[in-house]
């Protein structure tokens, strides 16, 4: 499986050189650290630390998952992966590197979340994590066509929060509601709407970043 | 024998507003050498560019066949070798790591004789386990030569193939350009380095191909 293969080269590459993992851990520790910090002592709704966990996913996404591509436009090494793999190939292992990332930053987010704030109680968790797996799933789709757009620009770090926010917009506001229905603790049939709001986004953003790769992989 | 060809039709190329070269047709084939020269700036690095596929002609084509069938370019990557002096290995694997990374991503399965014999013939046996990032930049050279040959291409480009090489490692080098066109394959070498071009059958010099229409 060649895409298995791009994965597992930037997987190694990334446990020797950190370039994604050390972004995305110090991010989320200052991320949480302010939160809890500017919260003090208040009580906090749960409401609000639904939505503040969501923002912070986000941001964090925003801070590592441009690398899959802009680490190898940064060390020259673009043209290196074209001589050697078609661009499915090349976007198919960049999105398994993403969703890993993706994955264990978010996985990661949720367990301080829990850890650290009192009011963060999710009444019923197979609708949270249905949510959070096709979340996770959106997150990686829309951060990694978006940094394979960006890693040819020259002011990356300003421009991929900016293009994200739109395209990730009804994925973050879909997250946020379904957030708010496990910690009501409503049923996977009352959120069904939402649940098929969040499946087709994946789709269609999976499709559409499938057939849109080529043209933006190139020059 | 295997027979490629490389058909260059109506190639025009502008970056802006600037003409790189405009009506180039050339037919290439398989068993020999073509040199393309010309001047700094001539688009030497963008004509090979372009028929490698890595970027896209301002107007015209390049068709490249394998005894008669045409190579969608989805699959080129499959039939060439390519050498450059801008083109970079990943530092923070070794040498061999490169390769072995390269061919599992290729899709193919690593015979490490052959690899090793690779290396040899680039005087890199002794440093192939190395990090790339302690190379020197003859060595990292050297080093895109295995890359290029790796996964035995029909047609290989070598774009400046003896940048940053001594004068033995630019004779191992011109031996195994030799070596690949008794093979039957089609090379071709960009350069302003006459004795690069002296291995070459045919050398077209891109100076021809400057007029504004």
């Amino acid at each position: 499986m060649k895409p298995l293969a791009l994965f597992n080269k930037d997987w190694q590459s990334e446990l020797r050189t950190r370039y994604a993992i050390n972004a995305l851990a110090m991010f989320i520790l200052v991320t949480i650290s302010v939160i809890l910090f500017s919260i003090g002592s208040e009580k906090i709704t749960p409401y609000l630390t639904g939505g503040l966990l969501w923002v912070v996913i986000f941001f964090s996404a925003m801070s590592g998952l441009s690398r899959a591509f802009v680490s190898e436009e940064e060390r020259g090494t673009t043209m290196t992966l074209q001589l050697i793999a078609s661009p499915s190939t090349i976007f198919s292992g960049k999105l398994t590197f993403n969703l890993l990332l993706v994955f264990l930053m978010n996985i990661a987010i949720t367990i301080l979340f829990i850890l650290l704030f009192e009011s963060f109680t999710v009444q019923n968790y197979s609708l949270f994590l249905i949510s959070f797996f096709f979340g996770n799933i959106g997150i990686a789709i829309s951060s990694t066509i978006i940094a394979a757009i960006i890693s040819k620009a020259s002011s990356k770090g300003t421009l991929y929060p900016v293009l994200s926010f739109p395209i990730l917009l009804p994925l973050i506001l879909t997250l946020l509601e379904l957030t708010k229905f496990a910690m009501d603790g409503d049923s996977v049939e009352k959120a069904f709407v939402e649940i098929a709001v969040l499946i087709s986004y994946d789709v269609i953003m999976g499709t559409a970043s499938y057939l849109l790769f080529d043209f933006i992989w190139k020059d | 024998m295997i027979d490629y060809k490389i058909k260059i039709e109506n190639l025009r190329k502008v970056f802006g507003r600037r003409l790189i070269f405009d009506g180039i047709n050339i037919e290439l084939n398989s068993g020999s050498i073509y040199g393309v020269s010309g001047p700094n700036g001539s688009g030497k690095s963008t004509i090979v560019k372009l028929i490698s596929g890595l970027i896209s002609p301002t107007r015209g084509k390049v068709i490249h066949t394998i005894n008669g069938n045409a190579i969608i370019e989805e699959k080129l990557h499959n039939h060439l070798g390519f050498v450059s002096p801008y083109l970079v290995m990943y530092d923070e694997f070794s040498g061999l790591e490169n390769i072995e990374q390269i061919m599992k991503i290729r899709g193919l399965k690593i015979d490490y004789d052959y690899v090793t014999n690779l290396f040899d013939e680039v005087n890199l046996k002794e440093r192939k386990f190395d990090l790339v990032k302690g190379y020197s930049s003859g060595m990292k050279q050297r080093l895109k030569f295995v890359f290029a040959l790796i996964h035995n291409p029909e047609l290989l480009i070598f774009d400046e193939p003896t940048s940053n090489l001594d004068s033995e490692g630019k004779e191992k080098v011109y031996k195994l350009i030799r070596e690949e066109r008794e093979k039957g394959k089609l090379i071709i070498i960009a350069s302003n380095e006459a004795e690069d071009l002296k291995q070459c059958d045919t050398t077209i010099d891109l100076i021809n191909y400057k007029k504004v229409n």
